[in-house]
């Protein structure tokens, strides 16, 4: 089906290279593995969610984004605004991988004293563009930054990534109301429709019915994609760059827990970590890697 | 700092202006000297005075609907994109409504947003209690980062709005519908964290802010002819509150009645009483809304009403004097 849509959508040609995607299907793999190593050596967090969404915070950060890890400062750099926060350890295991701080820190996750808090904190770890944790409200934070951008006569690009629990929040259609008012065609935002959320399937917690018809309702440029297809994910940025005036949001149909056979579509898994035996497995699943201790 | 023509009280028949109408006022003169200065509002810029700054600066002001939880998420994220911004709407919706919003977006990560609060307190008037916010002070002041400030009059508000716009950080100002009577002496000069002693006094120190600060300048006037020195303080910074000043008068005077238009819980009243109950034990009095919402009636029916009056504070030190 990738195949299709992608031959569909670009005369056959994918708007990377077979190598390109490998190379972020790969970043996206030890991604995979750090949030298995970090959420085992807390003790707690969110693995689901975080194997969720890998591959769409790989492809941002080894592709897509504009941004110097030596200068996370830099005032044309491209934002990342994670607003499903619980997804913490994928950001952090980027934000390591592509050298904004040792990954020998990412084992301090969630311990007293570390910059890696349970949920990002701007203030404290270089690379985090804005704190969340409290769902619902990085949408809001992210159609700030976008008007910033453009009252100051920046080209830097917004991205944005929620949940599709998430977006039972009534401040998600709040604000997706309002970027599509304003016209913030600098503003891109994924949704990880990994379909299951703390008490169950969103389906029967409470139904969210179409994302994509509700965002296209309030005026969004709107794509369905798989979230966990490198080349998808990356389409989706080019196809947002080239909608002028108009937000553009990304459905992305993901897998909970991706990557982790026993961890896929297991809703227990959101907010759970392995125990060392079940870390050990789900390396192994994940494939080689230079492990963190 | 002792001002003698404050001494007599708010002039009977001096010009009263509402301190959103400053607050109107300061945000045009900001917008012209600080490019970086954006407004935003949630349907209410006729009511909160940011339409004068929207129609001088349109391309800086966003009004995002009757949505205040975006409100705060959107002023935040413009802070983060480098600007300064000042999001307004009523204090009921500012501190209440969007209470999380003003929380983990603003406060936790300590943006420079300036939420700029109008129609506090019971002095709303007719629309009664789901409008008057009682509690907004109680709210704020609880966050780390958050600075409170209730300014008295319009010069302090101006001084105040032109302050915050250049103290980095979150900043909370408490603003009213209510025209208020000038309370600050000539040369005034307003500074976050220092409150002014409008008159020297002691046998009791009255310690207000906002609209409080000129019915406790009436009261000293009334206890003046009963022979008892009153102290008044204008406490327009809640937080961080002036230790120092507070101490002192009540150091000086022994006790000490505190007056806001506020819930006597949580809010300047309750301030106070934490500061002097570890650094210097005395009676305190507190004049408020005492723990009950407000209701609808003209502004100053309602003061009468919940005793936000100078006989009222009169009252509470006599009835300190009988201990």
């Amino acid at each position: 089906m990738n195949a299709e849509r992608r031959a569909a959508g670009r005369g056959g040609t994918g708007v990377i290279s077979d190598r390109r995607a490998e190379y972020l299907e790969e970043k996206a793999r030890l991604i995979r593995r750090r949030v298995i190593e970090m959420t085992a050596a807390a003790g707690s967090g969110h693995p689901g969610g975080s194997l969720s969404s890998a591959d769409i915070i790989a492809a941002l950060y080894f592709h897509v984004m504009r941004i110097d890890p030596g200068n996370p400062g830099w005032e044309d750099r491209d934002r990342f605004v994670l607003s499903k926060g619980h997804a913490a350890p994928a950001l952090y295991a980027a934000l390591a991988e592509r050298g904004f701080f040792d990954p020998s820190e990412l084992v301090t996750l969630r311990r007293t004293g570390s910059r890696l808090q349970g949920h990002p904190d701007c203030r404290k770890l270089p690379g985090i563009e804005a704190s969340a944790g409290s769902l619902g409200q990085g949408l809001s934070l992210a159609n700030g930054i976008a008007l910033a951008g453009r009252l100051r006569g920046k080209s830097y690009r917004v991205f944005v990534l929620l949940g599709d629990g998430e977006c039972q929040e009534g401040q998600v259609w709040e604000a997706a109301m309002s970027a599509a008012h304003w016209k913030l065609g600098n503003l891109a935002a994924f949704v990880d429709c990994n379909g299951l959320q703390i008490d169950g399937p969103v389906e029967e917690v409470m139904s969210l019915k179409s994302p994509a018809e509700k965002f296209r309702a309030f005026g969004w440029n709107v794509l369905e994609i798989d979230g966990h297809d490198a080349r998808q994910i990356v389409e989706a940025v080019e196809a947002a760059g080239r909608a002028k005036g108009v937000p553009t949001v990304a459905v992305a149909h993901t897998v909970k827990g991706r990557g982790v056979s026993f961890m896929e579509n297991q809703v227990d898994w959101h907010g759970k970590a392995p125990s060392p035996e079940q870390a050990e497995r789900a390396l192994r699943e994940l494939g080689e890697g230079r492990s963190l201790r | 700092m002792t001002h003698e023509l404050n001494a007599r009280g708010p002039a009977a028949g001096s010009p009263k202006t509402a301190t959103r109408e400053a607050y109107g006022k300061a945000l045009v003169e900001l917008g012209r000297a600080r490019p970086d200065v954006v407004v935003l509002d949630a349907d209410l810029s006729k009511s909160t005075m940011t339409a004068r700054f929207a129609r001088e600066f349109p391309d800086r002001f966003y009004n995002v609907g009757i949505a205040e939880q975006n409100l705060m998420g959107t002023a935040a994220g413009l802070a983060l994109g480098g600007l300064t911004p000042f999001a307004s709407t009523f204090a009921v919706f500012a501190a209440g409504r969007a209470y999380d919003q003003v929380r983990q977006s603003i406060a936790y990560p300590g943006l420079n947003v300036k939420i700029c609060a109008t129609h506090a307190g019971i002095t709303v008037g007719a629309d009664g209690a789901t409008h008057q916010a009682i509690e907004d002070i109680a709210l704020m002041r609880v966050l780390p980062n958050m600075t409170v400030i209730v300014p008295a009059d319009d010069v302090e508000t101006e001084q105040a709005v032109k302050t915050a716009a250049s103290h980095e950080g979150p900043v909370y100002i408490r603003l009213g519908r209510h025209p208020v009577p000038r309370v600050t002496p000539e040369g005034y000069e307003f500074e976050v964290g220092k409150a002014t002693v409008l008159r020297q006094g002691d046998d009791v120190a009255l310690v207000a802010c906002g609209i409080g600060v000129s019915i406790a300048l009436s009261a000293a006037e009334m206890l003046a002819a009963r022979g008892i020195r009153a102290a008044v303080l204008n406490v327009s910074t809640i937080k961080p509150l002036d230790a120092r000043t507070i101490v002192s008068a009540a150091e000086r005077c022994g006790r000490v009645v505190t007056i806001e238009e506020h819930s006597t819980i949580g809010g300047l009243g309750g301030a106070v009483c934490e500061l002097l109950s570890e650094r210097r034990p005395v009676a305190v009095r507190r004049v408020g809304v005492p723990d009950v919402f407000g209701q609808s009636g003209p502004p100053d029916e309602l003061l009468r009403f919940y005793g936000l009056t100078p006989e009222n504070v009169v009252s509470a030190v006599e009835e300190m004097e009988g201990r």
